[in-house]
């Protein structure tokens, strides 16, 4: 199974990477552009018994190694590709 | 007293410390390597500075699970001294034994500049040769250094008394021109619950010998084995 899993910054975890992206936006005539934040894609496969087995085992990788709870939050798509 | 200083791939400032340590301070010293367990019994571990693992996907956060690492932290939960400088302030964090996390300097360049650091605590073993109050002039270089506590666990830290270090000016006191990176509450350096873990982002080791532009550095090893002889047990709480 393929898996896109999305980590995000948390609501009031300043963003420098995204506030500068936001200036430039604005300085291209985006004006309307609000709220700018930046986060991180990954996809990857897996071979599981049950699409519960991927969502147990990708929850582990995410809390473990690939999100920072302290700041991030974590969310994933699972398709049979 | 025994020293050692972990080895990761990318660890750039381990011959920095080991030769402050050895040449300046002459302590015993060992290099540990990443991939090795921890056998030997130590007083204190050094994380050193640099770009552990290349600082993939965060900095810290795959070092945070290499051999060696397994050992330290129980080490530390046994009370065993343990100082992470820079890349290891942040191991350090993402492994759980410090609170808080260093996230993207808030003006996204890397800062390479001598700072000027406020002695906040002293009944630590890291800091149990100053003054409170006491100024240091250390240099940070670090692109991601800027120290970030959800309020809940900012307010944990200062009722605590968890913070030993600020960023300040030259006359010691903190503004937003005076802190390198954009940390919350200018906090440059905290320690754990049990005041036997400490990281910090400036280095010590870099500013341990006049022809380096300060020795204000030596005030944090010197400490550590000050409160070594002190104690006969390795751990500081005993």
């Amino acid at each position: 199974m393929r898996v896109r899993i999305f980590v995000s910054l948390k609501e009031g975890v300043l963003d420098p990477h995204g506030k500068a992206v936001e200036r430039s936006l604005h300085m291209l005539g985006y004006g309307e552009v609000q709220d700018v934040r930046m986060g991180k894609y990954l996809e990857l496969s897996l071979d599981a018994s049950s699409r519960e087995a991927v969502e147990t085992r990708v929850r582990e990788m995410c809390e473990k190694l690939l999100a920072n709870p302290v700041i991030e939050d974590y969310r994933f798509e699972i398709s049979n590709e | 007293m025994r020293w050692g200083v972990v080895v990761f791939p990318g660890s750039c400032d381990d011959q920095d410390v080991y030769d402050c340590l050895t040449q300046v301070l002459r302590q015993k010293v060992e290099f540990l390597w990443h991939k090795d367990r921890l056998k030997e019994k130590l007083d204190c571990i050094v994380l050193p500075g640099g770009f552990s693992y290349g600082d993939y996907l965060r900095a810290g956060a795959v070092a945070r699970f290499s051999p060696i690492m397994e050992g330290i932290v129980e080490f530390a939960r046994e009370g065993g001294l343990v100082l992470g400088i820079c890349n290891g302030f942040q191991i350090l964090c993402e492994s759980g034994l410090l609170p808080g996390v260093l996230t993207r300097n808030t003006q996204l360049q890397f800062v390479c500049r001598p700072v000027y650091l406020r002695l906040e605590e002293t009944d630590t073993p890291f800091t149990c040769a100053g003054k409170k109050n006491q100024l240091l002039r250390l240099p940070v270089k670090h692109g991601e250094g800027c120290y970030y506590a959800d309020p809940v666990t900012l307010e944990r830290l200062q009722k605590n008394r968890q913070i030993l270090f600020r960023y300040v000016d030259s006359k010691g006191k903190t503004s937003a021109a005076a802190n390198p990176n954009g940390s919350v509450d200018h906090i440059a350096g905290v320690c754990n619950e049990g005041r036997n873990v400490m990281g910090l982002m400036p280095h010590p080791e870099d500013a341990s010998e006049k022809i380096l532009g300060s020795e204000d550095g030596l005030k944090i090893f010197s400490s550590i084995v000050e409160a070594c002889e002190k104690t006969e047990k390795r751990a500081w709480l005993g």
